[in-house]
C-alpha cells in the first residue's frame, strides 16, 4: 500500500505537469502563438486567455500531489504508513478477471456489436465468476440483450453497434423498425 | 399564499397518472438501490440517467424523468435502513448510522419494529424538510436573481472550499479530485473562444468533443464502485428475519412515541447538513444520531437497540436529500454527488438550474416540488408493503447483479453519447477510480466538479475581464464578498486548525 500510494502521486504529478503543458498550446489557428501565452490573467486586455483555467488547476494538482509526497514522506496518513498490501491475491484476481473481462467486452462490442458481445460476455461472468448453473446463465445471458434491442433499437430509436453480426439483424429492422 | 397554490397546483400534476406511475416506479428502483449494498442513490440515477431520454422523448417535458430521479433518490433513503437492519450492512453509506442500533434491535428478535421505526421517520423527515424547502426555495431563488457572475463564482468557490473543510477526506487528495474533476470538463475547447483546448496525446478522435460528464460518473459510480464492492464485501452476511404484519405495524406504530426526540433532531439537522455541498446525508445522518445521543438520558441504551439511535440518522438522511435540492434548484449548484447528477440531468433535457428556474420554468419546478410530498408518500406505504419482498430481493447474489450493472453502464454510455470512445473512456476512468479508491481518494468532488466546471470559468473569466484582472471584485461586492471569505476560511481552516493544535501543544 505504502508504495501504491507514492506511486500513485507521481502518476499524478507528472500528469499536472503534462495537463499544464497541454494547457499552454495556442489556438491551432494561430501556430505564431508562443506556448503559455494564454494562460494570463488579463491576455490583450481580453481577460483570462483560454489556458488560464486549466493551467492553474493542473499547477494546483501539481502542488497537491506534492503534498501528498510530503505526507508520505513524514508517514501523516493511514496510507503512507501501511505495511498491507494494495491488493491482496483476491483483489488481484478480481481485477484481473473483473476488469480484464470489461476490457474484453469493449474490445467484442468493436468486432461483433453490442447483440454478440453482452451475451458473452454475461454468460462468461454468471458461469465462470459468478458459478451458477447453466441455465440461470444461458436465461440471463439471453434476456438482457432482447431486453436491450427493444428498449434501444425499437423503443428509442438508438441503434446500438452491432458489428459483424449487422446482416443477421436486417430481417429483425424489417419487422420492428 | 401564492406558494400554498402554486404547491397545490403541482402535487395534482405529480398525481396525474403518468407522473404518479413513475414516482412509483422510482420509489421501488430506489429503494431496490438502496436496500442493495454497494449501490446507493448515486449510483442508481447516474446508470439510469441515459434511460430517462426514452421518458423525455415520450412526455415531450423534463418534468416526468426528473420526477422518475428524484423518487429513486428518495427511494434510496428508505432502502438504505433495510439492509442496515436485516443484514447488518448498511445498503448505503447514508444508512450507516442506522446499523448502530438498527442491528442490535433486528438481533434481539424486533427487525419489525427496527424496521417500522426506520420507515416512519424517513417519512417524517422527508415530509418536515418537504414544508422547509417549498417555503424556502422561492425566496433563495428570489435572492439569488440579483446574482452576477461575481456572486455565482464565489458560491463556487464555497461549494468546493467545504470539501476541502468539512468534507473529513485527505486535504491533498480532495484537492486532487476537485482539480481533475474540473480540468476534465475543460477538455475539448474553450467555451469563450471556442479554441480547441487540451486535445488530450493529439487525439482528436477522443478528445475534441469534450468529456461528458456521465462518462466521467458511470465510470466512478457503475464501474468503480462496483469493483470496490466486489473487493471488498466477500463475506456473507446472516440476514436477519422479519415479519411484517398489519397487526405488527400497529404495534411499533403505538410504541413511535419514544423515538420522536431523534426523528425531530434527524429531520431538522438533516435538511441544513444536507444543503452544504460537502456534507449530504451521510454526515447528516452521523451527526444526527451523534446529537441524539448527546443529549439523550438514555445514553447507555444507544448502540444496544435504541429507537431513537435508529429514528435520528433515518429522518436526516431523508431531510438531507431534500436539503441538498435546495442549492441545486435555486443556485444550480448540487449539494450531494446525486443532486450533481441530476442538475446534470436538467442540463441535458435542456433546462437552466439556478434562480430563474423558479420563474422562467414554473410548470417544470411546482410538479416537481409537488412529487417529493407524492413519493414520500408511495416509499413510505411500499416500504412497509413490500419489506419481505425486498428482503428477498437483498438474497440476489451479487455475482448476478454486478454483470447486469456493468452493462447497464456500458449501453447507458453509449445511449447518452453513440460514441464507442465515450464507453472506452467511462471504463478507462471506471478503473482508475477502482485504483485510486482503494488509497483513499474522494471521487464524488471529482463527480461535482465537472458538473460544475462549465459554470465555474466563465463566471470566473466574466468576473476578472469585469475588473480587469483584480481578484478584489470578489471581495469587495457585498453579495461575493461575504460568500468568499466564507469559502476561503473553509479552505484554510484545515491549516488554522493544524496551527492551532501545535501552538496548543508547545504550550
Amino acid at each position: 500500500m505504502r508504495i501504491a500510494e507514492l506511486l500513485a502521486a507521481i502518476a499524478i504529478a507528472l500528469f499536472s505537469i503534462y495537463l499544464m503543458w497541454k494547457s499552454g498550446e495556442g489556438p491551432s489557428w494561430d501556430p505564431t502563438a508562443a506556448r503559455f501565452a494564454n494562460i494570463g490573467i488579463n491576455v490583450n486586455g481580453e481577460g483570462p486567455g483560454s489556458g488560464f483555467w486549466p493551467f492553474w488547476l493542473s499547477a494546483a494538482m501539481l502542488v497537491a500531489s506534492l503534498a501528498v509526497m510530503w505526507n508520505w514522506v513524514k508517514r501523516r496518513t493511514p496510507e503512507s504508513r501501511s505495511v498491507g498490501q494494495y491488493l491482496d491475491s483476491y483483489g488481484k484476481r478480481m481485477l484481473l478477471f473483473v476488469g480484464g473481462g470489461l476490457i474484453a467486452f469493449l474490445a467484442l462490442i468493436e468486432l461483433i456489436g453490442f447483440y454478440g458481445a453482452i451475451p458473452v460476455f454475461l454468460f462468461c461472468y454468471l458461469r465462470i465468476l459468478g458459478r451458477h448453473s447453466y441455465l440461470a446463465s444461458i436465461g440471463i445471458a439471453a434476456i438482457v440483450p432482447v431486453f436491450c434491442f427493444f428498449f434501444f433499437d425499437v423503443a428509442m430509436r438508438i441503434v446500438l453497434p452491432k458489428g459483424y453480426l449487422e446482416p443477421l439483424f436486417i430481417p429483425l429492422y424489417a419487422i420492428f423498425l | 399564499m401564492e406558494v400554498v397554490a402554486l404547491l397545490f397546483d403541482g402535487i395534482l400534476a405529480a398525481l396525474l397518472p403518468l407522473n404518479l406511475g413513475l414516482a412509483l416506479l422510482g420509489v421501488v428502483i430506489g429503494l431496490f438501490v438502496g436496500a442493495m449494498p454497494g449501490l446507493g442513490s448515486v449510483n442508481g440515477v447516474a446508470i439510469l440517467l441515459p434511460f430517462t431520454f426514452v421518458i423525455q422523448q415520450m412526455t415531450g417535458t423534463a418534468t416526468a424523468p426528473m420526477i422518475f430521479l428524484a423518487a429513486i433518490y428518495y427511494g434510496a433513503m428508505y432502502g438504505g435502513a433495510i439492509s442496515s437492519i436485516t443484514l447488518g450492512i448498511p445498503g448505503a453509506s447514508t444508512a450507516v448510522a442506522t446499523t448502530f442500533d438498527g442491528r442490535p434491535m433486528a438481533l434481539r428478535g424486533d427487525a419489525d419494529k427496527a424496521l417500522v421505526i426506520a420507515a416512519v421517520a424517513s417519512f417524517v423527515g422527508g415530509t418536515i424538510s418537504n414544508l422547509i424547502f417549498t417555503g424556502a426555495a422561492p425566496l433563495l431563488a428570489s435572492v439569488a436573481l440579483k446574482f452576477g457572475n461575481p456572486e455565482i463564482f464565489a458560491l463556487m468557490l464555497l461549494a468546493f472550499a467545504t470539501f476541502v473543510g468539512l468534507g473529513g477526506d485527505d486535504i491533498p487528495k480532495t484537492i486532487i479530485s476537485i482539480c481533475f474533476g474540473l480540468i476534465m470538463s475543460a477538455v475539448g475547447f474553450d467555451i469563450i473562444s471556442g479554441a480547441p483546448r487540451l486535445l488530450l496525446f493529439d487525439s482528436t478522435e477522443w478528445f475534441s468533443r469534450g468529456i461528458q460528464f456521465l462518462v466521467l460518473a458511470i465510470g466512478v459510480y457503475g464501474i468503480g464502485e462496483m469493483l470496490w464492492t466486489i473487493n471488498t464485501t466477500r463475506d456473507k452476511a446472516q440476514m436477519a428475519e422479519a415479519n411484517i404484519t398489519i397487526r405488527r405495524i400497529r404495534i411499533a406504530l403505538s410504541g413511535f412515541g419514544n423515538a420522536l426526540k431523534g426523528t425531530f433532531i434527524g429531520s431538522f439537522l438533516g435538511f441544513f447538513v444536507g444543503i452544504l455541498p460537502a456534507a449530504g446525508a451521510t454526515p447528516g445522518s452521523l451527526m444526527a444520531y451523534g446529537v441524539s445521543k448527546m443529549v439523550s438520558r438514555n445514553r447507555d441504551e444507544y448502540g444496544k437497540g435504541e429507537p431513537n439511535g435508529i429514528a435520528a440518522p433515518e429522518a436526516a438522511n431523508n431531510s438531507a436529500s431534500t436539503g441538498a435540492m435546495l442549492p441545486m434548484m435555486t443556485l444550480g449548484i448540487p449539494g450531494s454527488p446525486t443532486t450533481a447528477v441530476l442538475l446534470a440531468g436538467m442540463v441535458i433535457w435542456g433546462l437552466q438550474p439556478g434562480p430563474r428556474l423558479f420563474s422562467d420554468q414554473p410548470d417544470f419546478v411546482w410538479p416537481l416540488i409537488g412529487s417529493f410530498y407524492i413519493s414520500n408518500v408511495i416509499a413510505v406505504v411500499v416500504n412497509l408493503a413490500f419489506i419481505p419482498l425486498f428482503i428477498r430481493i437483498l438474497r440476489m447474489p451479487f455475482t448476478i447483479l454486478a454483470p447486469l450493472i456493468f452493462v447497464l453502464s456500458v449501453v447507458g454510455t453509449y445511449a447518452a453519447y453513440q460514441n464507442l470512445y465515450d464507453v472506452w473512456l467511462m471504463l478507462i476512468f471506471g478503473l482508475g477510480a477502482f485504483l485510486l479508491r482503494i488509497l483513499n481518494y474522494p471521487l464524488a468532488p471529482a463527480v461535482l466538479a465537472i458538473v460544475l466546471g462549465p459554470i465555474a470559468e466563465p463566471t470566473l473569466r466574466q468576473s476578472l475581464l469585469l475588473s480587469d484582472g483584480s481578484w478584489m471584485i470578489f471581495i469587495e461586492r457585498p453579495i461575493a464578498g461575504p460568500i468568499t471569505v466564507a469559502a476561503l476560511i473553509l479552505i484554510f481552516l484545515p491549516l488554522i486548525s493544524l496551527i492551532w493544535r501545535r501552538m496548543k501543544s508547545r504550550a
